[in-house]
């Protein structure tokens, strides 16, 4: 369930706006923080709130790169893989962060922390090759980079 | 040191502030705009200038605008798009990590020359951080004046919305954007109607990329001439944001003016080849571009000249291929790329470069046969049939792999292997 706050707080901006659909996208965002992805109950409540069916939703969420319908870690990590970071080398920082988290790509860590996923260029070319961690971007990054982000990632969540 | 016109306020390490813009001049186009000029004098002097849409297209500026008719309905909107996915470009980012409000008042005129009253950025989720000075930075325009009702006391209504994306490529496509906007699935829609016929909607929408409603204070404040002046060819107008990546020493984003030549954008501006590199190929304007091979070194960079030499030259976005890099396999790394972010809505995109990409993958790991050429060439050419233009885009690079780089796929087919790589 939605907490009343949340709820009421979308509800606002929704009845500020001349055309409630176009706010989709935000209030997506809003729930897939609360829940930590877009879950099935997520994608309803997202319906109703704006008087779309929750196939209409289903449509847009699937479409998005950064809506999950799975459950993710706490910090979902981007590995670009397009044409600069590919010239640099993404695939020793992918490997790097595969075997340091002992997960393949479209995977989570067991202890919830970390998702390993591919994205298509993200427009940081001038630091290849460069990543994403809840959209916040690191780059150029090495192995031993990686080290000091992930060290500080997992002090952060305690 | 070419002018700095765009990055006159651009710092190594923050962004300008409204006081900074406005010292530099900032904000006295559209004051002088809103006193002296009407909607229909703007529209002439964009036109005169000769400003070419900055997000790829190329299409003259100040045209757009005037396909609003003039009896065409209200609201209006302008939307400012800040998509920039396009492989290998990030100006747009550069751009308004730098000086924000130049975009802003380049929206507001912009507004003014259409009659809008609404304008809005809309922004890819990876760049969460410029959404965000976006946002600050639009409240401080409005607390100013800039914004909102009766704008400096002409009677001019405009405000500016940041509309984050969810992220896809295909949301840069004018169409697809604005079914975006609207919370509909993305697709592309084939005009007509036009986005400044029926957008937004249904309403009268000007789309513009960032960096384009950028150059539009600047035209204002200087003139028509004066900015067909900053470049070195006769074709070009307007200095150009150049966003050199790859095996460059110095990869970064330069404005020069256009029309400067390749050869010296990479050897003065970017730093010129890494140690040990060789200049083989480049990408001149994204993922969407062919090859330019180094008999093109030397070509001057506008779209004028790139388009008589049968080339395009997109967003201006200059990725750098030495002769170790095998571009069969950087074909097949950008075919990957269209394969994953087609919409999947007309057959020919979503079915074709799965397709093109599987024959690439296997030619790449010596699996590859002859005949593939000739399948590869016709799959290219049902391509060019696709609904929008991003499949015509996305088999530029491949078509040119075939036509300059030839030997070099034929190398993988014969050899049963990259001959990029050593022992397999």
């Amino acid at each position: 369930m939605l907490p009343e706050e949340l709820k009421a707080s979308l509800n606002k901006e929704i009845s500020l706006s001349e055309h409630p659909r176009e706010l989709v996208v935000d209030v997506m965002f809003a729930l897939q923080d609360h829940y930590g992805f877009l879950s099935d109950e997520a994608l309803e409540e997202a319906s109703v709130l704006l008087g779309m069916t929750p196939l209409e939703m289903e449509e847009l969420a699937t479409f998005y790169t950064f809506i999950f319908r799975e459950p993710v870690g706490k910090y979902v990590i981007h590995v670009c893989d397009s044409v600069i970071c590919w010239m640099d080398g993404f695939d020793s920082i992918r490997d790097y962060l595969s075997q340091k988290l002992g997960i393949k790509m479209g995977e989570t860590t067991p202890d919830g922390l970390f998702t390993l996923l591919p994205v298509c260029c993200i427009g940081y070319c001038d630091r290849s090759p460069a990543i994403l961690i809840n959209r916040k971007v690191y780059g150029p990054l090495t192995p031993e980079k990686l080290d000091i982000i992930l060290e500080e990632l997992r002090t952060e969540a305690g | 040191m070419y002018p700095q016109v765009l990055f006159q306020n651009r710092r190594p390490d923050r962004i300008a502030t409204l006081e900074e813009y406005r010292t530099s001049g900032g904000y006295e186009a559209l004051a002088n705009v809103l006193k002296n000029f009407s909607y229909k004098d703007v529209r002439t002097v964009v036109l005169d200038a000769l400003l070419l849409g900055r997000g790829g297209a190329a299409f003259p500026a100040g045209r757009k605008v005037m396909t609003v008719a003039d009896d065409a309905p209200f609201p209006r909107y302008v939307v400012c798009n800040a998509d920039e996915m396009e492989p290998g470009t990030f100006k747009d980012r550069v751009l308004i990590h730098a000086d924000p409000h130049m975009l802003i008042e380049g929206m507001i005129i912009e507004g003014y020359s259409a009659r809008a009253e609404k304008g809005i950025i809309f922004i890819r989720p990876e760049y969460e951080s410029a959404a965000r000075i976006l946002d600050r930075e639009v409240e401080k325009a409005r607390v100013a004046g800039y914004l909102g009702d009766n704008i400096l006391g002409s009677g001019y209504t405009f405000d500016i919305v940041v509309h984050r994306s969810g992220g896809r490529y295909i949301c840069g496509e004018v169409t697809a954007q604005i079914n975006a906007l609207q919370g509909k699935r993305p697709n592309p829609k084939q005009p007509p109607p036009y986005a400044t016929e029926k957008g937004l909607w249904q309403q009268p929408t000007v789309v513009h990329n960032v960096e384009t409603l950028a150059c539009i204070p600047h035209i204002m404040r200087n003139g028509a001439e004066w900015f067909q002046n900053l470049a070195l060819t006769d074709t070009g107008s307007g200095t150009k944001i150049f966003c050199v990546s790859g095996k460059v020493n110095r990869p970064g984003c330069y404005e020069l003016p256009m029309g400067i030549r390749l050869s010296e954008i990479i050897e003065t501006h970017a730093g010129g080849m890494r140690d040990g590199a060789q200049f083989k190929a480049c990408l001149p304007g994204g993922a969407s571009t062919a090859f330019l091979t180094p008999e093109f070194y030397d070509i001057e960079m506008d779209f004028e000249t790139l388009k008589k030499a049968g080339h395009r030259l997109g967003t201006g976005a200059i990725m750098v291929f030495d002769h170790k890099t095998c571009l069969v396999e950087a074909t097949l790394n950008l075919t990957e790329f269209f394969a994953r972010e087609s919409c999947g809505w007309c057959t020919p995109c979503r079915e074709g470069f799965p397709y093109l990409r599987d024959l690439l993958w296997r030619i790449e790991h010596g699996q590859g046969q002859e005949e593939y050429i000739s399948t590869i060439m016709q799959m290219c050419h049902h391509l060019w049939n696709a609904y929008c233009a991003f499949a015509p885009g996305g088999v530029a690079p491949i078509e040119s792999l075939l036509t300059y780089f030839k030997d070099e796929v034929y190398a993988h087919i014969r050899e049963k292997k990259c001959p990029f790589k050593n022992s397999e």
